[in-house]
């Protein structure tokens, strides 16, 4: 019981309290989630906070010095042994990579069309954290200091990962393309057949969603980024599709697939800046500069997934922007 | 030590929600990461349940934003869970100091079932939901926890003399 100036003030109660805090709760997330308002007040929380997620990184830093002392020589050699058996081989392909990037230039050149552009890319270390039970993200050893934008593309040796969905100032969180609420346009890699690849939030699998039994897609496609939307450059590898379910009650396919970057490796991550004529590219004329996309309209007659399509030469659409 | 006897309560108290958000946190192989108990909701029905006027909403509500924070979610979404968890916490803390502990177990495996059905809604709420039926795994680890958190948090609270 507090006395101010003759006021009787009673401490709230443990009922009043939970109250206000739910109404408090209840706004900062609506500001949070619709309007993106909280952006400054998150990025001094998480600046002031870091210092936890630094002490709870440390044991996996701890464990990999270890390692690293016991195998010591040893593995280094064999290390540098392997990535100099390797690296010729990677010249050699890069040299066939630079005649048909030429090439490339070349062919846009006749269809009027701006080229391809090598985008700018960075290495970036993960701070080893877990992340929230049931979404996928990373925390990212860099921000707006270096240069880092909300939407980046994020990507390893092997596919894309995912994409910045925080900037701050020192480090950077970015969510995985299996996070629940992750979506990421894709196409088959076979024939140019679009679709969208949603997280599902287990740690190994992409769903794909809206392809009708009619959809030409086998399990062992590779899905690549299809560059629509403008987000992520045209042509990354996302997934590999490993299991179609056709179920006569469903309108849809149900597929899964597994993404192709080694998601669960926490080591370095490239954060990649896809250049502007790329997305001009993409965005406007996509059907140009891959082979004849497949079209899908409701009207065509069911057949099952399995049985190829003979290629149609279809006088190439440009694609709408929205996914299909 | 020449620290006060309040003061001292409080570094405690302090001490140990920063040790459960760091185990929040810590990295594991990624098919653990189902089973991580809610340490942080663990330590909070200790303190709630034992020091009720001291631990309660307003200090679950902090908590549970520097877990948003940490994790990237929502602010705001852990806070709520966190305050709903201390207030049925302390509202029937009296009951809950008299049952065994197999029973208290049984009680913590509801709070944290609640709080993790709570953090489900919101996020289905913002069309983030996991396809997924493993958001009660934690709950059960959590509930087979509590026997040995509870042994090592009193521990604790005798010789610091925390009350």
């Amino acid at each position: 019981m507090l006395q101010i100036s003759g006021w009787q003030i009673r401490a709230p109660s443990n009922l009043t309290r939970f109250v206000l805090l739910t109404l408090l709760s209840v706004s900062l997330m609506l500001l949070d989630a619709r309007g993106h308002h909280l952006q400054k007040v998150r990025a001094g929380l998480t600046v002031l906070f870091a210092p936890i997620q630094v002490v709870a990184a440390i044991p996996i830093r701890v464990g990999g010095a270890i390692i690293d002392f016991i195998h010591g020589d040893e593995s280094l050699r064999a290390e540098a042994e392997r990535l100099r058996s390797e690296q010729p081989i990677l010249l050699a392909r890069l040299q066939k990579y630079e005649a048909i990037e030429a090439e490339n230039a070349h062919l846009r050149q006749l269809l009027g069309t701006s080229a391809l552009v090598a985008e700018r890319a960075v290495v970036a270390e993960l701070l080893e954290v877990a992340s929230e039970p049931f979404r996928r993200t990373v925390v990212i050893a860099k921000g707006a200091n270096d240069g880092l934008y909300l939407g980046q593309p994020v990507v390893d040796a092997y596919g894309i990962r995912g994409q910045v969905s925080e900037v701050g100032v020192l480090q950077s969180t970015a969510i995985l393309i299996t996070d629940p609420g992750h979506a990421i346009p894709v196409q088959v890699n076979r024939n140019g057949l679009r679709a969208i690849a949603f997280g599902t939030g287990a740690p190994d699998t992409v769903s794909i969603r809206y392809l009708t039994a009619s959809s030409d897609i086998k399990p062992g496609d590779l899905l690549v980024s299809s560059g629509i939307g403008g987000g992520f450059p045209f042509g990354y590898p996302v997934a590999k599709v490993k299991k179609i379910v056709n179920d006569p009650n469903e309108s849809f396919l149900d597929i899964t697939a597994t993404p192709v970057a080694q998601l669960s490796h926490n080591r370095e991550v490239l954060l990649i800046w896809p250049t502007k004529s790329v997305l001009h590219v993409e965005a406007k004329k996509p059907a140009e500069i891959k082979k004849p996309v497949q079209q899908k309209k409701p009207v065509e007659p069911k057949k099952p997934a399995e049985v190829p399509r003979p290629t149609v030469v279809e006088p190439a659409k440009p694609a709408e922007g929205a996914i299909p | 030590m020449s620290l006060g006897h309040s003061a001292r309560r409080r570094l405690i108290i302090a001490a140990s929600f920063l040790v459960a958000l760091v185990l929040s946190i810590l990295p594991w192989p990624v098919w653990t990461e189902q089973f991580r108990p809610d340490w942080v909701a663990l330590v909070l029905i200790y303190w709630c349940m034992a020091l009720p006027a001291r631990v309660g909403v307003g200090t679950a509500w902090s908590v549970g934003l520097i877990l948003d924070v940490l994790y990237g979610s929502m602010l705001g979404e852990n806070a709520l869970a966190k305050s709903l968890i201390a207030f049925l916490t302390v509202r029937f803390h009296l009951q809950l100091r008299m049952f065994p502990r197999w029973q208290q177990a049984v009680v913590v495996l509801l709070l944290v079932a609640a709080n993790n059905l709570l953090v489900l809604w919101i996020k289905n709420l913002a069309g983030q939901a996991p396809s997924t039926w493993s958001y009660l795994t934690p709950s059960i680890v959590s509930m087979l926890l509590w026997p040995w958190l509870f042994v090592i948090l009193r521990d604790i609270r005798r010789h610091g003399n925390v009350s």
